[in-house]
């Protein structure tokens, strides 16, 4: 079980990455010591995995297009499915592999520069793939919400009075 | 035309927050921190359910006690976070926020002349309602030197025989301060022995950062005692909805409601509505909210230790309470000054009672980013005085 005060780390480390450890220190009420020496150990554990920054990339119009490929296996013997989820990981094109409930069995995010990229990479390396039995590609058109921060659509700004009891 | 004027209603004294308001509100780029309510809008779920509800046209009065729904689900909420046990039937009221409670409670009880103890400082409605329902106020000094915790000899102090009903509010507005179960187990001990009533207002007790908050009607021999007042504008950011809520024995609870049946039916629907989503699956929006308060408590607590002032670790609610006496200034003049000079808004120790003198209340219902700002001007503010 994480303690609170891992918990708080995590919090206050998750909200703004580049916070230095003295920061975090008054932030988290953490001595610097404690802090450096947990984060060591949690980079160690791949806790911390990577840190990373979000961008919109539609702002940059550097457009790059998203898709879904849900992606259905012939199952092989005595594997189950790690086996073949582990050779998705490998392409670079493939930004994440889930393993899926449903008609399908694994769904893979697929990042390229455009559409013909995207069907370049299911037919030329996908599909031949002797393990694969069906695939359906889906395009993502627009990315409204992700990791919980919204894109579009009006920043909420409530208007509070300048002093109240 | 002040002649028409009940010597009552002028009385009661002009807040003190007004004239900084009016003052703020004529500049530009102030930074204020002046504000006693969440900077978060109410988390969406509870929205959605408000929403969903005008669209069913659920739009009537409920029953003037609030809605069944709520009070169960209330009651269900009292007992499994705080160890409180009321009849959601009999013992428990919905009211148009947890002012109108601290209201109705002081209209139940006062006879005119009675005594009302109120720690100071603190929120500035007790005083007026209970002025209003023509008690005699006795302020009960807290002090910077016990964390602003209320003491039994002070309270032993400001008792006089008439005194009825004992105030209390913690965690505070303004200073932070908590009692834990051993700082108020003396002052439960006090209220049986002078057979004192206690009207305890707990609006910021999941507001709590160290340590679980105490409900003083869980305390020994205190259930039949307590006015337990709570509601859900700070924990639940509602303030703008009014919705709010009094807990206590059934004698108590069924008088207040008759007040409130003739005073103000009932609370808004769409306000109950929201609420009941609350209790039912706004957990985990309102952990966040706390785990982002708790961050900002510290970088605040820090910031004004670093440039020079006293200030005591508040653990609970959203405010600092920083001693600003080193400066030379009144609590005043230091708002003033620094709302004139640096455009950074607070307010006067001194407008939540006398004892607020010599300190300032700072909200951190702020972003961090603003938080940052204000404590870089307040910096350069407090380093010309020192
Ligand atoms: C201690 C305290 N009690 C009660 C209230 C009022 O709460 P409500 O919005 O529920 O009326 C406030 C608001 O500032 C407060 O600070």
């Amino acid at each position: 079980m994480l303690s609170a005060e891992d918990r708080r780390l995590l919090y206050v480390l998750s909200q703004d990455c580049r916070l230095t450890v003295e920061q975090l220190s008054i932030q988290t009420g953490l001595s610097c010591d404690y802090i450096e020496k947990k984060i060591q150990q949690w980079e160690k554990d791949k806790v911390i995995v990577k840190y990373s920054v979000l961008i919109n990339h539609e702002k940059l119009e550097d457009d790059r297009v998203t898709a879904l490929i849900d992606v259905k296996v012939l199952p092989q013997r005595g594997q189950g499915y790690d086996k073949i989820a582990q050779r998705f990981q490998k392409f670079p094109e493939i930004k994440s592999v889930y393993l899926m409930s449903g008609d399908f069995d694994l769904c893979l995010v697929v990042e390229g520069k455009n559409m013909h990229d995207i069907a370049q990479f299911v037919s030329d390396k996908l599909s031949p793939l002797d393990v694969i039995e069906t695939t359906s590609t889906r395009f993502i058109l627009r990315r409204y919400k992700d990791f919980g921060i919204e894109f579009h659509g009006e920043e909420e700004r409530p208007q509070r009075l300048m002093i109240t009891p | 035309m002040k002649q028409y004027l009940s010597p009552l209603a002028l009385s009661l004294k002009p807040s003190g927050i007004r004239k900084f308001f009016d003052l703020a509100a004529t500049m530009e780029d102030v930074i204020s921190l002046g504000v006693g309510e969440p900077d978060f809008a109410t988390p969406w779920v509870m929205r959605e359910a408000a929403i969903y509800s005008l669209e069913q046209g659920q739009t009537m009065y409920t029953s003037n006690a609030g809605l069944i729904e709520l009070r169960r689900e209330l009651a269900k909420y009292l007992a499994k976070h705080q160890g409180l046990n009321y009849n959601p039937e009999k013992e428990i009221l919905i009211t148009v926020g947890a002012s109108e409670a601290i209201d109705l409670a002081m209209r139940a009880l006062i006879n005119p002349g009675d005594g009302v103890l109120i720690p100071d400082p603190s929120f500035v409605a007790y005083a007026g309602c209970a002025t209003l329902a023509g008690a005699e106020v006795h302020y009960v000094p807290t002090r910077a030197e016990h964390d602003f915790r209320l003491q039994v000899e002070d309270l032993q102090l400001a008792y006089t025989p008439n005194c009825k009903i004992l105030v209390l509010s913690y965690p505070n507005n303004p200073t932070g301060a908590i009692m834990t179960r051993e700082d108020l187990l003396p002052i439960a001990r006090f209220a049986s022995e002078h057979d004192l009533i206690v009207l305890s207002d707990e609006i910021y007790s999941d507001l709590t950062y160290a340590g679980n908050h105490t409900p003083f009607a869980t305390l020994p021999y205190m259930n039949n005692r307590t006015l337990h007042v709570s509601g859900f504008s700070k924990a639940y950011a509602m303030t703008g909805w009014r919705v709010g809520y009094v807990a206590g024995h059934e004698d108590f609870i069924q008088t207040m409601t008759r007040i409130h049946q003739y005073t103000i039916m009932c609370a808004p629907i769409m306000a109950q509505v929201a609420a009941l989503e609350g209790l039912r699956s706004g957990e985990s929006a309102k952990r966040e909210m706390i785990m982002e308060y708790d961050r900002r408590r510290r970088l605040m607590v820090n910031g004004f230790r670093e440039m020079g002032l006293n200030c005591f670790e508040p653990l609970g609610a959203f405010y600092v309470f920083p001693e600003i006496s080193v400066t030379g200034l009144s609590s005043d003049e230091f708002a003033e000054e620094l709302l004139k000079e640096e455009r950074v808004a607070v307010v006067p120790g001194t407008a939540f009672g006398p004892g607020g003198e010599g300190h300032i209340r700072c909200s951190y219902a702020y972003s961090t980013e603003q938080l940052l700002e204000a404590l870089n001007r307040m910096n350069r503010f407090v380093k010309k005085r020192l």
